[in-house]
């Protein structure tokens, strides 16, 4: 009973970061139909970026609230310059070219980004992991007061975090002005250009939200995993891509749904057999679900005009 | 050749291409360094010019070829290892190596063949960018399964399989998935690949069987991913499950993309410079800076191969999309000397 317990808990706290890194997936992918191979990537930079800051405050200052606040400010707005430059100069100027064109683009940023942060000359970091500082103290919760259930006070901030990023979202997307733009420009770009809608502004826009987004995502996950290295963003990028498929790509709360039944299913696989299976899991639920339910669990389907 | 009778036009060239390599096999054979460079070549351009098959032909995105070099790798070098004791009486022991080496290539081969077969089947009804992602998938759930079998030595891999990858084997592959690429490009088969490739739609309506191409196509790469995965088993000294993650995909895709998607000839050149440029870097570096700096200038090298792979896609995308090549072909430079020019396409 309390390891059941135990991998849900664990489940939702893994599935919380894919939840909140599919959530830019899918804003990026709702207006401009691009996979952002990359995103994974931003969010490395992101959280590299917030371990400069934390470093560089020390130790009582990285963890007091306006050193937080300061931290995640940081990562998130140099994350939403990076995502602005990316798509000023990569994928701006493919947006009329064949798709495959821009998805190769985003597959080469992502090496770049990835690799290119595995370098170790000048200021770049190197491939070795790095431990994150504890920004959040950690603090535990026994539920039944032994150590079969324990609760960790991040695994609730970030479930909360994602939980409220989505309401805020799908505001932001269904009730605001911006937002109806972004449906617009995602639903036909040339006609939205014609209506006066400025689709270039709302494109960068939506990228640098989706990259701050990223770099939120990025420091909530590098405080459940205490360190940080090059390559953390390739993985949990694809992962996220998964669940936001999972939800139905383009929707923001299937983006959450499927990110939380993506860690769930991980977990639960992986607790009751063996964690080398835990890359696999992913992908065949990936792969069953773009089979039998292509547009995802709530997305809609659309039927494919010539 | 137009005057030899049709029976003999086909093998002609292979005869011809299997003489040229003997003889150099020969002369080349005793240089370690230049056989090992020769064989990391040989098996880059085997993957860089069968995943054209699918990605330049057919049009189809594959990114998870690494996957299916690792069956081959893996079933042909367990096959190896099976065999290693035995050796086929009244030939020479050479020749003996080389027919086993023969027989775990094709079993390789075939058993990617398999495999691509059923990855194939279901995700070639998927599109474009979605495509891309589910053979990524694959390419990665296979290594995930390679990696916890026991038969294959789970994450240490598999060792001590025999180093009996010659010169010559390994051109003589590189020859023959040339020659099936071309034959393809060339025929009816090829025209509807082509077609699928420009408008799916448009060839479904034409009365082509896009489902039963596609997949044929896919099998037809994987099974050559397969022997290039056997004969890299063949010469490396260990193989595991960290050779083949998706970062060789997108090694093999870098290849076929920077050549020009569809252009034989690129995805060779492409190939060629992309494993020798780093390789030579490596080793000029090893002999110049003397023993420490050259050294980490070395290392230096393995480093930034990647961030340059990626660099060098954003590039391409950017300025020449379809690639050095296009989907020209090197020979069309001379078509009087080489098949005459009759190209299916263009």
């Amino acid at each position: 009973m309390g390891d059941l317990v135990q991998h849900l808990i664990n489940g939702l706290a893994a599935g919380t970061i894919y939840a909140l890194v599919a959530l830019g997936y899918t804003m990026v992918y709702g207006v401009l139909k691009l996979i952002n191979f990359a995103h994974g990537d931003v969010m490395m930079v992101g959280t590299f970026g917030a371990y400069a800051v934390a470093v560089g405050l020390g130790r009582p200052a990285q963890s007091s609230l306006l050193g937080v606040a300061a931290i995640f400010l940081v990562a998130m707005g140099g994350c939403a310059l990076l995502g602005l430059f990316i798509e000023r100069f990569a994928y701006r100027p493919l947006r009329e070219k064949p798709r495959l064109t821009a998805l190769i683009t985003a597959i080469g940023i992502s090496f770049t980004l990835s690799y290119g942060f595995q370098l170790d000359f000048g200021p770049l970091p190197g491939a070795a992991p790095r431990a994150f500082p504890e920004i959040i103290p950690p603090r535990e919760w026994l539920v039944f007061g032994d150590r079969t259930v324990v609760i960790w006070n991040w695994q609730v901030i970030s479930l909360l975090i994602a939980l409220l990023l989505m309401v805020a979202l799908q505001a932001l997307v269904y009730r605001s002005r911006f937002g109806r733009a972004m449906r617009a420009v995602s639903f036909d770009h040339r006609t939205a250009a014609l209506m006066g809608i400025p689709v270039d502004r709302v494109i960068a826009l939506t990228f640098m939200l989706g990259s701050a987004l990223a770099a939120g995502a990025g420091i909530l996950f590098a405080i459940k995993d205490t360190v940080v290295q090059p390559l953390m963003g390739l993985y949990v990028g694809l992962k996220a891509f998964v669940a936001a498929v999972i939800g139905g790509i383009g929707n923001v709360p299937g983006a959450v749904v499927g990110g939380l039944l993506l860690g769930l299913v991980e977990e639960f696989v992986v607790g009751y057999s063996s964690s080398s299976w835990r890359d696999a899991v992913a992908f065949s639920f990936l792969i069953l679900v773009l089979l039998v339910r292509p547009s995802g669990l709530f997305g809609t389907v659309t039927a494919e005009k010539v | 050749m137009a005057s030899l009778p049709a029976p003999l036009r086909g093998v002609f060239p292979v005869l011809l291409a299997l003489l040229l390599l003997g003889a150099l096999q020969v002369v080349v054979g005793q240089l370690p360094f230049f056989v090992y460079l020769s064989s990391v070549v040989g098996v880059n351009v085997i993957l860089a010019v069968s995943l054209n098959i699918v990605n330049g032909m057919t049009g189809q995105f594959s990114i998870g070829h690494a996957g299916f070099m690792a069956v081959g790798a893996y079933v042909g070098g367990k096959l190896a290892l099976e065999m290693k004791d035995l050796a086929i009486s009244g030939i020479p022991h050479g020749v003996s190596d080389q027919l086993q080496l023969l027989a775990s290539l094709a079993v390789g081969g075939a058993a990617a063949g398999v495999a691509g077969f059923l990855v194939g089947l279901p995700s070639l009804r998927l599109r474009g960018d979605y495509l891309a992602i589910v053979t990524l998938g694959f390419g990665e759930m296979i290594r995930v399964i390679v990696s916890n079998l026991e038969v294959f030595g789970r994450a240490l891999g598999l060792s001590g399989i025999p180093q009996t990858s010659s010169f010559m084997m390994i051109w003589m592959c590189v020859f023959v998935v040339v020659l099936v690429a071309r034959r393809i490009q060339d025929s009816a088969h090829g025209r509807s690949l082509l077609a699928i490739r420009e408008d799916e739609v448009a060839a479904e309506a034409m009365g082509v069987d896009t489902t039963a191409y596609k997949v044929r196509a896919f099998v037809i790469s994987s099974f050559f991913a397969g022997v290039a995965g056997a004969l890299f088993a063949h010469f490396v000294p260990i193989i595991n499950p960290g050779s083949f993650t998706f970062v060789k995909s997108i090694e093999v895709v870098t290849m076929v993309v920077a050549g020009g998607l569809g252009s034989i000839s690129g995805s060779i050149v492409a190939a060629v410079v992309l494993t020798l440029l780093p390789e030579v870097l490596r080793s000029l570096f090893l002999q110049v800076g003397g023993l420490e700096g050259g050294a980490a200038l070395a290392q230096k090298v393995d480093q930034i191969r990647m961030p340059v792979y990626g660099i060098l896609l954003v590039i391409l995308m950017l300025s020449r999309p379809q690639g050095v090549f296009g989907s020209r072909e090197l020979w069309d430079a001379f078509p009087r000397w080489w098949g005459r020019g009759r190209r299916a396409e263009e």
